[in-house]
């Protein structure tokens, strides 16, 4: 199942200080709810703060990417820019 | 993606853009042009104190005054609970926002608006400035960003707790947050080094320095329907904050984005038009606001200034085999710095075992800081850089071989986490270590700097519609203010796909009444990802025109191609017909079922980092401390250009940008935390005649996500430059200035301190 990876130390009060995680999920979506289910507020922190790198490729408020059972996932802030 | 288009005729080529005409007669309307029917105009009196508790605002005489028609502060807006949410360019607090276009409480710096007032001249709201009467209780200031870390530092929030550390803290701070990365062991990495460096940098905030300063006219109808034309870097942006500060529905409110003239970042925010909007709504008569200069330096956010704390450990063959960074950089009076991308680009070039990266966001006494082109990542770089080109000094390699022995490519995991792909890094150098640049001799008190940079590029919401007008030609209605020539490089992608000529295809940026919604243009990510959303929906109106064809001829659709802007049979069997051309099935439109259009929205995903490698030298006049600035050549993977002269430009102005930078910009605020230069005669930004001909070379490394390979290119070409020039200064005389600015005075002083000048009596 998809590894997940909480990157810097912002998210992980939500946590308690973990940062990997396996997590049985087929979208970006399912992962999210799986998150906090087990974390209570991630899955917020998540939504409104964070990007998802999926095997390298960053992904920003994207539900419905697909993730594969040998995906790595990269939980990092959101990016701007100016 | 990108096969769909190999043989490119329009995409690739250097036509005029589209505004191009207007801009230069002059014509082109922009933001402080717009004129309504009984418009009054509106004037912010400001703070003049760095940190003051607001104890009273009286406005009667002020409202006395003939022709004066409102005033506004900030018991006029909604009191808006403190709420985060990733809105424009970064996490945003709309309780921060509107306490940033208006004080409540206490003013925070030196020009922060405490009172607006509408009035029929701008002379008569001028004079009604002076009649508010404003009684403060003066506070101690803090401006520095290390002295606002200080435990005995004046605090400016007492509800700022420091986040991102354990146990949570129980007294307020001045820093709103702490963030890190890690990667490997960093002290194992430091164990096994045969050479550490340990250096620190400063960087003072800089501002954008557009030459168009924020401007607005607004309209408050009698029903609640707002007209908003301003000049901003995104109308939906507009529309958003603005309905949120309020207290409105977002379809109350029409914004319509005029030309803008430069943003780079700082017209990611609104200041005026909310002020505007509860003035033209208390006055009853449509408001115009522009800002003078020294407004938009007093008032309006820089990026950052930073602390950059690097330790670099590697072995004597040069590879790098620990890395640490600390950063604390500005926000300004309120939570917001761009520390997170600062601490995420600074060594995301290499690739390094081990890796610790701390960040702090820090407040203080100055303009809340806005986005600036790849926000945090050329304050950091400039730290990481300089750094590097030390070491390459102290293992004697050159400082090219030294980034090439550790440079990332696709595989590298990075310190922040993700694993590259398709990135063009070592591209970059390769490019550069082959260009003629690097074979010119250099003379006395000359010498050569390297320095590279990351940013990530983003995509993001985006529409577009692809309209087939009743001739032939087609309208491309999209919704991102054009800053950097985007226009013609939606109608290039348009006409690429269309199969028509460029001058066929006009573009509009449209209101948000107009099109679906765009994010704003920042990111670099307008060619990229409303370039995709235009392309989809020609490739849509393609479809159709297939179908319409089909239908004159009656066939099946499938038996229809569409080749160089017309409807062909598919091969023998679909028939024998002469084809039909765009226009020949636009005019007939009307039999064949109505107008021919698409409209796409997507998310786009997949942007693509960006590269840039420079090389830049300089000559020192070792009598004044002046660096002139004799040769420059920027690097850079850009996917593919849709227009290469506009992505030349976008490189190039970067560059110009950062060795502003470099060399003279900075804020300077007297001992009450009063801006002493707020203004381009003593704020010193680049002119033409400080530069050579900035040399370009782009490498095309095209990004598969995007049909025509386009990477994001306005951001990180600002990154490199402050190091490329210290390195330079530091090759040509042998001193290492490690604050920026690096102003004659400075360079001139570590001079004489690196070879004291002899007394007269000596």
């Amino acid at each position: 199942m998809p590894h997940v990876v909480i990157s810097g130390t912002a998210a992980r009060r939500f946590t308690g200080g973990a940062s990997e995680f396996d997590v049985e999920a087929d979208t970006v979506h399912r992962m999210i709810r799986e998150l906090d289910r087990r974390f209570p507020g991630l899955g917020q922190q998540i939504d409104e703060g964070m990007a998802v790198a999926i095997d390298g490729e960053i992904y920003q408020d994207a539900y419905m990417e697909k993730l594969s059972p040998d995906s790595e996932v990269y939980l990092i802030p959101k990016i701007g820019g100016g | 993606m990108a096969s769909s288009y190999d043989t490119l005729k329009v995409v690739g080529t250097r036509p005029i853009r589209p505004d191009g005409v207007d801009k230069v007669i002059g014509r082109a309307a922009f933001g402080a042009d717009m004129v309504m029917p009984g418009m009054l105009w509106g004037k912010v009196k400001r703070s003049p104190h760095a940190h003051a508790r607001i104890k009273s605002i009286n406005a009667d005489k002020a409202l006395k005054l003939p022709g004066v028609k409102a005033v506004v502060t900030a018991a006029d807006f909604p009191s808006i609970p403190s709420e985060e949410a990733f809105v424009g360019e970064g996490p945003m607090n709309f309780r921060d926002l509107s306490r940033n276009c208006m004080a409540q409480d206490k003013a925070l710096y030196d020009g922060h608006a405490v009172a607006a007032v509408a009035a029929t001249s701008s002379a008569i709201a001028e004079e009604a400035l002076d009649l508010i009467e404003v009684e403060y209780e003066v506070l101690p200031h803090v401006i520095d960003v290390e002295a606002a870390m200080a435990d005995d530092a004046p605090l400016l929030h007492d509800d700022l707790f420091t986040q991102g550390v354990e146990p949570k803290p129980t007294r307020p701070s001045n820093i709103a947050k702490k963030i890190g990365f890690n990667k490997g062991d960093i002290a194992a990495g430091f164990k096994e080094a045969e050479v550490v460096i340990e250096r620190r940098y400063t960087t003072q905030p800089v501002h954008q320095g557009y030459i168009e300063p924020h401007a607005c006219v607004v309209s408050v109808a009698t029903d609640g329907q707002c007209t908003i034309f301003s000049s901003s870097q995104g109308q939906f942006m507009v529309r958003a904050y603005c309905a949120k500060l309020l207290g409105t529905d977002i379809a109350n409110i029409r914004a319509i984005p005029s030309e803008i003239g430069g943003g780079f970042g700082g017209k990611t925010l609104v200041y005026l038009e909310p002020l505007a909007l509860a003035l033209s709504k208390k006055a009853g008569r449509p408001v115009k606001m522009v800002m003078n200069r020294e407004e938009v330096f007093r008032g309006t956010g820089p990026t950052s200034g930073g602390v950059i704390e690097v330790k670099l450990g590697a072995k004597r063959d040069g590879h790098i085999v620990a890395a640490q960074l600390v950063l604390k950089y500005q926000a300004g009076a309120f939570p917001g710095s761009p520390v997170g991308p600062g601490c995420m680009c600074g060594f995301a070039m290499y690739d390094l075992p081990n890796v610790s990266i701390t960040g702090y966001d820090v407040v203080s006494n100055r303009p809340k800081v806005a986005a600036y082109r790849a926000p945090g990542a050329p304050i950091s770089s400039f730290g990481v850089e300089s750094c590097l080109d030390e070491l390459a000094r102290e293992l004697r390699i050159d400082p090219l071989k030294l980034r090439e022995l550790n440079a990332a490519k696709d595989g590298t995991k990075t310190a922040h986490g993700p694993t590259f792909v398709n990135v063009g890094y070592v591209q970059t150098l390769e490019a550069a270590k082959n260009h003629p640049h690097m074979q010119q001799k250099l003379g006395p008190n000359q010498g050569r700097g390297i320095a590279s940079g990351f940013w990530f590029n983003i995509g993001g919401e985006s529409s577009a519609g692809c309209f087939i007008n009743e001739d032939g030609t087609a309208t491309i209605v999209e919704g991102c203010p054009d800053i950097g020539g985007s226009r013609a490089g939606m109608a290039m992608m348009a006409a690429e796909v269309l199969g028509i000529p460029y001058d066929r295809v006009r573009p509009v940026v449209g209101d948000t009444a107009s099109v679906g919604f765009n994010f704003l243009t920042g990111g670099s990510r307008v060619t990229f990802a409303t370039g995709m959303a235009v392309t989809q929906a020609a490739e849509k109106v393609v479809v159709e025109l297939k179908r319409r064809a089909a239908m004159i001829w009656d066939i099946s659709p499938d038996a229809v191609e569409w080749k160089d802007g017309m409807a062909v049979p598919a091969g023998a069997n679909a028939g024998n017909f002469d084809p039909l051309s765009l226009a020949d099935i636009a005019l007939k439109a009307g039999r064949t079922g109505g107008p021919i259009s698409a409209e796409v929205s997507i998310n786009a995903q997949g942007a693509g980092p960006g590269f840039a490698t420079h090389i830049c030298d300089v000559e020192v006049d070792p009598e004044t401390g002046r660096v002139k600035i004799l040769r420059y050549t920027a690097v850079q993977d850009v996917g593919r250009a849709i227009h290469p002269a506009y992505v030349e430009g976008q490189i190039q102005g970067g560059v110009a940008q950062g060795i502003g930078w470099a060399l003279n910009e900075e804020y300077i605020y007297d001992r009450n935390g009063r801006l002493d230069n707020p203004g381009f005669l003593d704020y010193r930004i680049p002119v033409a005649s400080d530069m050579p001909m900035l040399e370009t070379v782009m490498v095309e490394v095209p990004n598969p996500r995007h049909p025509f390979g386009a990477k994001g290119v306005g951001e990180v070409p600002i990154v490199p430059p402050m190091a490329a020039v210290a390195n330079a200064i530091a090759d040509a005389v042998g001193t290492r200035m490690r604050d920026l600015p690096m102003s004659p005075p400075k360079l001139r002083a570590a001079l004489d301190e690196q070879n004291p000048p002899r007394m007269a009596a000596e």
